[in-house]
């Protein structure tokens, strides 16, 4: 049985201006000891389904429907109090700025004790020794001076390590970064993805990283889920996703990328993604595919699996799909 | 070769830091110390650093929104350096800027008629019913609805919003644009978007760019040329094609070798991590800046600082050991720091 299943994850938020669809029918697994990265660009539903698995869209104003099962408990049925000793906990999340995820008051060794404390009755003691402990293993230099640190001290990369390091001082099963790197300087940025797949390696974590940067998962990902308009068009292994994509959204995503050559002119997809209070009909991308035909704009197109462990949700038909997914590989190759 | 439209020679920007009310503190931040280039006209210039390294602070100095504490700025054969706003005033049409936060940079009570046409109407251009159609014209230019004249900025979404910055940067005509990250508030397939058009741009326009980013694929796609600062430094400027094969200073080749690849993982790198975080700007280390993070540096990082030296083919880097570089150079180099 897979660690973490998602079905048919259904998430809506009633506003002032309509009812958002955020997430629109999303099902996905992840195994222990893998990464899924979940790529996508504003507004695809990335964020709202990392959310949700945290339980942090109980909120008055959403709906919530679907299955999401933690080892076959449904986290959405489990009563808050059960659904605290699992959040951060078994599952730990970091976000994109480190800076508005600790407190600015507290010291960074109180804060990470107070995690601890959160879930383990440890004494004060035992819990800094081990806030000490986690410090010096996401390599923050001198940790003893930094527990006493407040984080406005602290650069960037630092921050975002103690966030690690607070999300990993239980030992999660999963752990989920949401644009981990995203504020991060490029040479910082490489660090800190050293720095997740090393504790992976040794702790056995899951991991779903949520990213709009192919680059980052293409170093990182085993497997890929595409977002787009709150659904998953596309899924599969990271070779097969990156070197034979088979939806044209993630053609677009793939000729957007500036590459090296000064001139090679860009692909981009056209137009914007759209409301997500008035989703398109039909496929959602229709507007902006340069390949839709009749079906596109009436019928959502499912899922479905072209190969093993590959899947596309298009109403093209495969072998369409294929030569033109696998032609870009060989212009990408070539340029 | 025709006269450069730009040069910039041995800039220097010093900001003092204010300490506290009673420790009157002396401390300055060397943002930009001592950085000469040449932008030719009609080229693109790329600038790439990381936060810190002074990039944002020498676009300010090139467009004399902030007056340089040394060096000078020569703008079509003028100095310009120590010129007062009013005499710069005439200057704006052909200078202009794109800023990277299409959220911050347009005033969200005014139209968007308005914000496009405010260059106009400061300047004096035209009458209002002549800028009105400009500010139409230029709408359609950068591939928006000229009958949006009188919506809001909030009525656009991220992309568009940077179309405004930018049609509002060419609405006098420029030929300098200067572009601080203009695209890196955007998602992908929108920046590819904003790209293109400004390639576009400038084919029609005949622009001349100074293109700022953290990003070095970005910077890299759209230069001719590209400049690499580190706390306040040029370590490396090199033609754009050659940067990615045979990058000369070390801190380049760690920030390449940093870039996340789509096709890169295939055959994985040997991936450079630096050490360390980038020293305070306020306190950078002597000698070359880079030595502390640098798996090449020796005594002589620590104490000489290497200056910036030509490697053939207007390709120039400030190191000790370049890399890359066919043994001559590497003479080259060497004698002139002891000289």
């Amino acid at each position: 049985m897979a660690l973490l299943e998602i079905e048919d994850l259904r998430v809506r938020f009633d506003t002032r201006d309509g009812v958002v669809k955020a997430v629109d029918g999303v099902s996905l697994t992840l195994d222990r000891g893998r990464t899924l990265g979940i790529v996508g660009e504003s507004g695809s539903g990335k964020s709202v389904t990392a959310l949700t698995v945290m339980g942090l869209t109980r909120l008055p104003n959403a709906t919530v429907e679907g299955r999401v099962l933690l080892d076959g408990v449904d986290l959405l049925r489990l009563p808050g109090d059960d659904l605290r000793r699992i959040r951060g906990k078994r599952v730990a999340i970091v976000f994109q700025d480190p800076l508005s995820s600790l407190h600015p008051l507290y010291r960074v060794g109180k804060q990470i004790v107070e995690a601890i404390q959160a879930h383990e009755d440890i004494s004060e003691r035992a819990a800094r020794a081990r806030a000490l402990e986690a410090l010096r293993e996401v390599g923050i230099p001198s940790p003893e001076d930094r527990l006493a640190s407040y984080p406005h001290e602290l650069s960037g990369g630092m921050r975002q390590r103690v966030m690690i390091a607070m999300a990993l001082v239980l030992d999660p099963e999963i752990l989920i970064a949401d644009e981990p790197t995203t504020a991060l300087d490029v040479t910082v940025q490489a660090q800190v993805l050293e720095l997740i797949a090393e504790l992976q390696r040794e702790h056995g974590t899951a991991v779903v990283l949520i990213t709009h940067d192919l680059g980052v998962i293409a170093e990182t990902a085993d497997e890929v889920d595409v977002m787009y308009a709150g659904r998953i068009v596309e899924r599969g292994s990271l070779r097969s996703v990156l070197d034979g994509p088979e939806h044209p959204y993630t053609w677009g995503l793939l000729q957007s990328l500036p590459g090296a050559t000064r001139g090679r002119r860009l692909h981009p997809i056209a137009g914007s993604p759209p409301s997500l209070i008035a989703v398109p009909a039909g496929c959602p991308f229709h507007p902006r595919c340069p390949y839709a035909f009749s079906p596109c704009s009436e019928v959502v197109p499912p899922l479905v699996e072209s190969e093993p462990g590959h899947a596309n949700a298009c109403h093209l038909p495969a072998a369409t799909k294929r030569e033109i997914g696998l032609g870009l590989r060989t212009g990408r190759a070539a340029a | 070769m025709t006269e450069p439209l730009v040069v910039a020679r041995d800039l220097v920007k010093h900001f003092p830091l204010s300490g506290g009310a009673l420790l009157r503190s002396r401390q300055v931040v060397h943002a930009v110390d001592g950085v000469s280039f040449e932008i030719a006209s009609g080229e693109t210039l790329g600038l790439v650093g990381e936060s810190g390294s002074g990039k944002s602070t020498l676009a300010r100095l090139v467009t004399r929104l902030l007056e340089p504490t040394g060096g000078q700025v020569l703008y079509d054969g003028q100095d310009i350096t120590h010129w007062s706003a009013r005499r710069l005033r005439p200057l704006r049409r052909e200078l202009q800027m794109v800023f990277q936060d299409p959220y911050s940079s347009l005033n969200p009570r005014r139209t968007v008629g308005a914000i496009v046409g405010e260059p106009l109407r400061v300047q004096g251009i035209g009458t209002r019913a002549e800028r009105r159609r400009r500010v139409r014209e230029l709408l359609g230019v950068v591939g928006l609805n000229p009958e949006h004249y009188n919506r809001y900025p909030h009525e656009f979404s991220g992309g568009q919003r940077q179309r405004i910055g930018i049609a509002r940067a060419l609405i006098t005509s420029p030929r300098l644009l200067v572009a601080d990250e203009p695209v890196s508030a955007l998602d992908v397939s929108i920046q590819a978007q904003t790209l293109n058009l400004l390639e576009d741009l400038q084919e029609q326009l005949g622009l001349t760019y100074f293109f700022i980013a953290h990003d070095l694929n970005v910077v890299r796609h759209v230069s001719d040329r590209v400049a690499v600062m580190y706390l306040g430094k040029l370590v490396e400027l090199s033609p754009a094609d050659e940067l990615e094969t045979k990058p000369i200073h070390p801190y380049t080749e760690a920030l390449l070798s940093a870039v996340p690849v789509v096709d890169g993982a295939h055959d994985p790198r040997e991936r450079i991590v630096l050490r360390g975080d980038p020293p305070n700007p306020a306190a950078p280390p002597p000698a070359c800046r880079f030595h502390t993070r640098c798996r090449y540096a020796t005594e002589i990082c620590r104490t000489v600082e290497p200056p910036l030296v030509d490697h053939g083919n207007g390709h120039l880097a400030a190191c000790h050991y370049p890399l890359n570089v066919s043994s001559p150079a590497i003479a080259l180099a060497a004698s002139s720091v002891a000289a």
